[in-house]
């Protein structure tokens, strides 16, 4: 047990009739990168808040560090940084100023503190910016500066919840980038995100439904386990025409009008291209290409919430 | 007009056309200069993070906000003009849940349905037709704020459809919903388009505006790249590279020092090398990393992503400073 | 010694104040424009009444009745009415607050030796006002009524002697305060109104904003205690309730010339002591509401009701009898007894001892319940 960062034992929280984590069980080992992916509600940061003891889980149990949430959490807090989904940051401080106050809830003595602050300021890319108010940066440096305040202390673990949600695609992958550098360095990290693209960074992850942990795995095995079927991407003329065709197909399980293209799952062993070709000619369409396409979490997640 | 190809080509036969639109909030310039214009029977994502001016954009093309300089015309009616002609062929559902949540559902399509001048047996009908096209037969009677996000979303859609508009602008319809939702609001949406309305869908989601014929990239007000989703990829045809490698200090190193490399990307636990040439990494890369001490699990050439379509943007652009930019050089 | 987590917080919480310098200006002008307030308009003393006069008679006897009353500071002759319609009219549009209407026949029934009346008409609208006018009405007409008699004896050559004089002067500030003493009365009480109002306002939005925005999330999840978080955040507001304080009695004394009769010091303990039960409120409305809106409106659900039932306005003996019970709840009253005794009587410990006790106990049983009512949680 003393080699898992987090242990989740059917953890459960209702609010009055609503369960907003329902049966949850998973652990993450020291050192991981761990995803925790999901929609706006599905329990995301319910769950979180329960590891971090936030919240006093309804039924169930959950070990951080070695440490039960329920009755030891102040002594968990210390150990975790955790970044809360809006940013918590003081918009009327400026960033050392933020920095600063948040190294001294942590007990840095305040001799150490200017030179932590320049350290962090650097480490999350914000030097040079340490005398601008937080209301002033946009999205990307707010978000830098939300995890550099997470790790004021040098946690061993981070929670870190839906950091990257509006912000620019640049920024998101310059954020996992120093996700994974601070993993390196021996962080244990668990990230929530909405995002299906950002999932596939993760090396393990955990899917959420309406508080029902529907998967737990790293995404090319869940891939390989949920996804049955051929995906193939395909060209025709009139695109609509042929969208409604394959629709009304049995064999096909999805079919999904993608920009100037078609993506569609078909199932296995019905024959794939062949059939394709044969549905669209009797539908009147011309078919101007057709390749095999790959599988993405989005398939995953269909499947499992079918 | 001309101040764009795509406005200049479709300007004909746009049902939404925007030339030079400028919007600006105090000292901050929330649309700088966009022009668009879109078809009928297309879909067309703008595609943007939070406050790079989707929700300003189509504020102003439904005339809730007046633009500062340039025009907007919608179905042939200038707005500034003919306001009330070309909103009256306007469907919009607004990023915030604009429904009266203490109304039922069937009360929330009557008032939208009135207010578009519909009425009688009319309004009766098509309130039915639409309540079975958006999946909510058998929630007439519920409240809208009892609604769950992805029916809110949808109930949205069906009062934006009550009129059966020419043009339909939805901000940002899947922030937030699951991809099971987000699948059947798509296949309502592409129903639409195969009616022959003209879609503008703004989103945050990469994944999201790939699935529109055509994608704007907005960027802090301005309008930085657009084109057709294969169109944006091809210039990075061959030029993608995907690496498993670790540790990633030594490899970002190593990978970064390559002349022929531009930028090297965390890809959770691989890497993507934005490349200007593919032969000189793929063959120099792994002696130099193993020369290193770094170990290589593989180097192989992948097809581009619109992300990595869009992050080169970026990168390529360097007037444009971004959280990234500054991370590497500081 | 220093406990870096709480100096953490106060230091922080000084910074975001002095960033908002507009809230900060508030907090020191709101006093000050209070004082004038409640010194200058709020003042219960009547002068320059308003007064229609519908003369008659037109003798000298009935310009002497009508001097009689502009003689008085309490009345000011504004109109000279032609008709009792005119009268009524001025009354009713507010022109006039009080008429007075002279028969033809008044200066013949003096001179006949007979009682003559004359009708005072009031507008009774705000009740004060009417009271204290119609009672300085009745006093100038008895007065003159006195002098009448007087001379009519004088007349009759009946005088005895040393009664040649009216017998007793009737003063027509019997009652009344001749200048602004109702400051005296109410500046100190403004100490226990600001302080109540501002920093149960100031202390319930400050922690609520910590919610609203979402940073009490990232609060809680440092190792800082629940009574460190507390006291830093109230540090500050006991710094400005000081000041509060200390200005209102300098300006009360400069501008109203207020006599400060007892001990500042003893004033300024007593005042922390009653700091801990607002701040307590404060605290205690902030673990209710979950936004800076409705903390204010909860703030003021407990303000109101605290500023009449504590003897601020309205005279605590003049309640119904659950009224003043209820009172006894409310740590403002006790604290105007305090506030009033100190400065204005110049009492001590010695006298005060009940009204410390009880507002002592409030302070620990507010403070305490809020204090426990404070989770480090969210739910």
């Amino acid at each position: 047990m003393a080699e898992m960062a987090i242990v989740a034992d059917g953890l459960v929280k209702r609010f009055g009739d609503f369960t907003a984590v329902d049966d949850v069980s998973f652990s993450v080992a020291r050192g991981e990168v761990v995803g925790y992916l999901g929609a706006n509600g599905s329990g995301k940061t319910t769950t979180m808040r329960l590891l971090m003891g936030l919240l006093r889980p309804t039924a169930g149990s959950a070990t951080v560090l070695g440490l039960d949430v329920a009755c030891d959490a102040e002594r968990i807090r210390p150990r975790v940084g955790y970044m809360s989904q809006k940013f918590a940051l003081y918009e009327d401080l400026t960033v050392r100023e933020n920095l600063a106050f948040y190294g001294g809830l942590y007990g840095l003595p305040l001799a150490e503190l200017p030179g932590r602050v320049v350290t962090l300021a650097e480490r999350v890319g914000l030097a040079g910016r340490e005398d601008l108010l937080a209301g002033e940066l946009s999205g990307g440096w707010r978000q830098r500066l939300a995890l550099g305040i997470a790790m004021v202390h040098r946690p061993e673990l981070l929670l870190l919840d839906e950091p990257t949600s509006g912000v620019d695609p640049a920024a998101r992958r310059a954020f996992w980038n120093l996700i994974y550098e601070v993993a390196e360095e021996g962080a244990t990290v668990l990230v929530s995100t909405h995002y299906m693209d950002e999932a596939e960074h993760c090396g393990r992850l955990g899917i959420m439904r309406s508080g029902r942990l529907l998967a737990w795995g790293a995404p090319a095995e869940l891939k390989r386990q949920t996804v049955q079927g051929e995906i193939w991407e395909l060209t025709a003329d009139p695109l609509l025409t042929a969208l409604a065709a394959l629709q009304a197909t049995p064999e096909v399980i999805e079919a999904d009008l993608q920009g100037d293209r078609l993506r569609v799952q078909t199932k296995g062993g019905a024959g794939g291209e062949a059939l394709l070709r044969t549905v669209l000619d009797a539908a009147g369409c011309t078919v101007t290409s057709l390749t095999p396409g790959e599988v993405t979490l989005e398939d995953v997640f269909l499947a499992l919430a079918r | 007009m001309m101040q764009s190809a795509s406005a200049a080509a479709g300007a004909e036969d746009a049902v939404i056309l925007a030339q030079g639109l400028r919007r600006a909030y105090g000292a901050v310039q929330a649309v700088d200069g966009v022009s668009l214009a879109v078809r009928p029977g297309e879909a067309y994502g703008l595609l943007g993070p939070d406050g790079a001016g989707k929700t300003t954009f189509i504020r102003l093309l439904v005339g809730a906000l007046r633009p500062d300089a340039g025009r907007a015309v919608i179905s042939g009616f200038d707005l500034a003009t003919a306001t009330e002609a070309a909103r009256a062929t306007i469907g919009y559902l607004a990023g915030r849940f604009s429904l009266y949540g203490d109304l039922t559902v069937a009360e929330n399509l009557r008032f939208f349905g009135q207010v578009r001048g519909l009425g009688g047996s009319e309004l009766n009908s098509r309130a039915r037709e639409l309540l079975g096209f958006v999946g909510l037969n058998g929630f007439e009677a519920w409240r809208a704020e009892q609604l769950s996000g992805g029916m809110k979303q949808k109930l949205g859609l069906a009062c934006a459809l009550i009129h059966r508009p020419k043009v339909l602008l939805l901000d940002e319809p899947s922030s937030g919903l699951d991809p099971l939702t987000r699948r059947d609001l798509w296949h309502l949406i592409t129903r639409v388009l195969g009616e022959g309305a003209a879609v503008l869908v703004s989103t945050p989601y990469m994944d999201e505006a790939a699935r529109c014929g055509r994608i704007g990239l907005l960027r802090a007000g301005r309008l930085v790249a657009e084109g057709r989703p294969g169109d944006l990829t091809a210039p990075l045809i061959g030029r993608v590279l995907e690496l498993s490698a670790g540790p990633r200090r030594v490899v970002q190193q190593v990978a970064a020092a390559d002349p022929d490399v531009r930028e090297v990307l965390a890809f959770g636990d691989r890497f993507h090398l934005l490349v200007s040439d593919a032969e000189g990494p793929l063959a120099r890369l792994p002696q130099a990393l193993r020369a290193a001490g770094a170990q290589v699990e593989r180097l192989r050439s992948i097809a581009p992503s619109l992300e990595d379509a869009f992050i080169s943007l970026y990168s390529e652009a360097p007037s444009v400073s971004s959280p990234e930019a500054a991370a590497r050089h500081g | 010694m220093l406990n870096p987590r709480l100096l953490s917080v106060v230091r922080k919480e000084f910074i975001q104040i002095v960033r908002d310098p507009r809230t900060l200006a508030l907090t020191f002008a709101m006093p000050i424009i209070q004082l004038f307030l409640l010194g200058f308009a709020a003042t219960s003393d009547v002068r320059q009444v308003p007064l229609a006069v519908w003369d008659q008679d037109r003798s000298a006897a009935s310009r002497s009745l009508v001097d009689a009353y502009r003689a008085a500071d309490y009345f000011q002759v504004a109109y000279e009415a032609d008709n009792e319609a005119q009268v009524r009219r001025l009354v009713d549009r507010g022109d006039a607050r009080a008429g007075l209407v002279i028969p033809p026949d008044y200066g013949r029934r003096l001179l006949d030796g007979q009682t003559a009346t004359v009708a005072f008409v009031i507008d009774g609208s705000d009740p004060t006002v009417a009271g204290t006018a119609l009672a300085a009405a009745t006093l100038i007409g008895q007065a003159k009524g006195a002098q009448l008699s007087l001379e009519r004896l004088a007349r009759r050559g009946a005088a005895v002697a040393g009664m040649a004089r009216p017998p007793l002067e009737v003063r027509t500030r019997v009652w009344f305060n001749p200048d602004l003493v109702s400051a005296y009365y109410m500046v100190p009480a403004l100490i226990g109104l600001i302080l109540q109002f501002l920093t149960v306002i100031l202390t319930a939005t400050a922690i609520v904003r910590e919610r609203e925005r979402g940073t009490i999330e990232q609060l809680i999840v440092t190792p800082i205690r629940s009574w460190e978080l507390v006291v830093g955040k109230l540090t500050p507001y006991v710094v400005i309730g000081f000041m509060d304080t200390v200005l209102i009695l300098f300006a009360g004394m400069l501008i109203f010339g207020v006599p400060v009769n007892g001990s500042i010091p003893l004033l300024l303990v007593l005042s922390g002591l009653f700091l801990v039960t607002t701040l307590g409120l404060g605290l205690f409305i902030s673990t209710i509401a979950s936004t800076q809106q409705e903390a204010m409106i909860t703030a003021l659900f407990f303000n109101l009701p605290a500023i009449f039932l504590s003897g601020f306005f309205f005279p605590l003996a003049a309640m119904p009898t659950i009224l003043q019970w209820l009172s006894y709840l409310i740590p403002l009253r006790w604290f105007l007894i305090i506030v009033r005794g100190i400065v204005l009587k110049g009492v001590g410990m010695e006298a005060l001892w009940p009204q410390v006790a009880a507002l002592a106990v409030f302070a620990v049983l507010i403070m305490g319940g809020a204090a426990l009512r404070f989770h480090k949680r969210l739910d």
